[in-house]
């Protein structure tokens, strides 16, 4: 696409690279000939109708689910059965969850410092200081020592925010990360989503909310059946969809 | 005082009626709200009161206390002078007479232990040395000597070297992980040299006390050694037969549904006796394995398998995206395993697993039927002497109440986890 990166600042070697990727469910084709090349600080925002394979297309970067054709490069490594490697790519990139997904039986401070500690091997006390100082980026730094269920919503998934931060991941995945809250909550969590746009952080977000991609995408990509069928910089996309399917989504998404 | 004296927007907080206050306002509400509730009230309390009189009456007011022999028991009520002459024989069994303090202390070395280990805050390397020092100082006191086998000590050189070096891989200097390597290396090395006959067959005596074989051990030390240690393997043992089941490797996935259902499908009595009677049958002619082992073994398979089935709940009540989120960090299946998926299915399954570990303390009594003198069989024995024929009530109910005891405070202790270990979480 040409309009890659227009308003990448960090640099164009390519971070993920999906070449004809293709998954079934059983009969279900859910991702056909997928091809979509990720640069390094893009941010890429996904949408499209429900089960039309948007969570399941993120979620074979970190091989939550598995391909089973094509090829998936993440960091210069290819996503394969080998255990090591898919280890190595999940220490590289980080997920936020629809239902965040937080530990609820540990307090934030040690979901923040879970991974550092036991997949870094860093000791307890500097993931701690690493831990503090994002929960003071999220804004919830007094909330460190309680447990999950004592948060709001917007809360929670401000903390699973920084706790995929936590592990200085160079790509960060959102699967619908504001779909499971309050409405009121949904501006706290895409703000601390924004900030880390600004910062240069290489983002696939799958949602629903056009502000957020008019405001930081650099290419937003419409995926139906499994296939991706337009994709373009946000402001061309919203303004001149090309293809019929882009346009009926757009007006039942924005005209409700 | 109005309510228009009270800032607006306030209202005024009545006090409740009197009525529905104190011991009376209780009564009230619920022993005697309707004539219904009245009369079922007042026939409870007689009915359970006259029982209570009557057992009262036979248990205390006209009972026996002090008897030469069981003839002298003719006060029409309970014979607690058999329990006065048989209780050294019902807790401890034929263990000989002089040497009863030591199956004693060993009662409370192992109630030590348990009662330390059910602290939450040992739960870490502590409750390895707890169970280390107590189960060395009851075996010591009950067997009087032990040997402990040159082989015993190269395998835990390689286990503990092994697990340090898996453990501690990445953040241990070099030294350190070169002595995990060392010892490991010793141990392993070394076995294979005694398996192949090149090292002797040496062995490190502890002999401070005269031997007593297990056969001659009786009453409560071998309950609670056969249900605490039953329950200590068989509880990490269902643990990984759960973890199995849910595997996506087949074969394993096989063999652990396979081992699960066909213990299940088995009564207890029949593996007993299949230890006691047929295993020396198949085992080659000469080795013998201790009797009291093999019913021990027994009771570890059996419990394991009921205790993999209530685990394997806790499992699937836990959320996919609790799998998925230790995935996405990158976290190994140990890992995820052991921080993030068990920890919080064994919160859930505490009450039907203390459940479980109840009914297995009191199914060790089973073993009676192999000739284990557990505390039920000793209870039942004291009763086979002609001097004091006729008193089956006054055992039994003696063996039922320290029964009870245990039971009841394995019941208590799963309270207190569940509220313990829920502090937090809850809203």
């Amino acid at each position: 696409m040409a309009a890659t990166a227009a308003r990448d600042v960090s640099g164009t070697s390519s971070v993920i690279e999906m070449r004809n990727v293709n998954k079934w469910y059983g009969q279900f084709h859910v991702l056909s000939d997928i091809n979509l090349e990720v640069k390094e600080g893009e941010k890429i925002v996904i949408c499209g109708p429900s089960g039309s394979g948007k969570s399941t297309l993120i979620r074979c970067i970190n091989r939550l689910e598995e391909h089973q054709a094509g090829d998936i490069v993440v960091d210069g490594v290819t996503l394969s059965n080998d255990v090591t490697h898919i280890e190595a790519i999940r220490r590289e990139v980080g997920m936020v969850f629809q239902s965040f997904n937080l530990f609820p039986h540990l307090t934030i401070l040690d979901n923040l410092t879970l991974a550092p500690i036991w997949v870094k091997k860093m000791p307890k006390k500097d993931a701690e200081e690493i831990a503090m100082g994002l929960l003071k980026r999220v804004r919830i730094p007094e909330q460190a020592l309680k447990y999950p269920g004592q948060l709001s919503g917007g809360q929670q998934q401000r903390v699973a925010i920084a706790r995929a931060l936590c592990m200085r991941p160079k790509i960060m995945l959102f699967d619908e990360p504001t779909s499971a809250l309050d409405p009121e909550m949904v501006k706290e969590v895409l703000d601390v989503m924004i900030e880390l746009a600004r910062e240069g952080m290489t983002m696939l977000v799958v949602t629903h909310e056009m502000g957020f991609a008019r405001a930081v995408a650099d290419r937003v990509i419409f995926m139906d059946r499994g296939e991706i069928v337009e994709q373009n910089e946000p402001e061309e996309f919203f303004a001149n969809p090309k293809n019929e399917r882009t346009k009926l989504f757009l007006g039942q998404i924005l005209h409700r | 005082m109005s309510d228009d004296a009270l800032p607006s927007g306030e209202r005024r907080q009545l006090a409740p009626p009197i009525t529905d206050t104190g011991a009376l306002g209780w009564m009230r509400r619920n022993l005697f709200s309707s004539w219904a509730n009245g009369i079922t009230t007042v026939v409870l309390v007689g009915s359970v009161g006259w029982i209570l009189a009557g057992f009262l009456e036979w248990a205390l007011f006209t009972a026996t206390f002090t008897a030469a022999t069981g003839a002298e028991c003719r006060g029409g009520g309970a014979c607690w002078a058999l329990i006065r002459e048989k209780y050294r024989y019902i807790f401890f069994g034929s263990f000989p007479y002089e040497q009863h303090w030591r199956p004693l202390f060993a009662v409370i070395a192992m109630l030590a232990m348990l009662v330390l280990s059910a602290d939450r805050r040992m739960w870490n390397w502590w409750l390895l040395v707890i169970w280390g020092v107590g189960s060395f100082v009851t075996f010591l006191l009950m067997f009087g000597q032990i040997h402990i086998p040159l082989s015993l000590f190269l395998f835990v050189a390689l286990v503990v070297g092994g697990i340090g070096m898996s453990l501690r891989r990445g953040i241990a200097d070099a030294g350190e992980m070169n002595a995990y390597r060392a010892l490991a290396a010793i141990g392993l090395i070394g076995l294979v040299l005694r398996i192949a006959g090149i090292l002797p067959a040496w062995s490190l005596a502890i002999a401070p006390l005269s031997y007593v074989e297990t056969s001659l051990w009786g009453g409560i030390p071998v309950t609670m050694i056969l249900a605490t240690y039953g329950l200590a393997f068989a509880f990490p043992y269902g643990v990984l037969l759960a973890l199995g089941r849910r595997s996506n490797l087949p074969l394993i996935k096989g063999l652990c549904v396979g081992f699960i259902e066909l213990i299940r499908g088995v009564p207890l009595i029949s593996l007993l006796i299949m230890a006691s009677v047929m295993l020396p049958l198949f085992l080659p002619s000469g080795t013998t394995i201790d009797k009291f082992l093999r019913a021990q073994v027994a009771v570890i398979l059996f419990a394991g398998a009921y205790i993999a089935e209530v685990i394997r709940g806790g499992l699937q009540s836990l959320p996919k995206g609790q799998f998925e989120a230790a995935d996405a960090m990158g976290l190994s299946y140990p890992q995820k395993t052991l921080l993030i998926i068990l920890p919080q299915a064994l919160r859930v399954v505490i009450p039907p697993l203390i459940n479980t570990f109840i009914g297995f303390f009191k199914d060790t009594s089973l073993v009676l039927i192999i000739g284990i003198f557990d505390f039920l069989n000793t209870a039942n024995q004291a009763l086979v002497d002609p001097n004091w024929a006729g008193f089956p009530a006054e055992v039994y109910l003696f063996a039922a109440f320290v029964y009870f005891i245990f039971c009841y405070s394995m019941s208590r202790y799963s309270k207190y986890l569940e509220i313990e270990l829920n502090k937090g979480t809850r809203r």
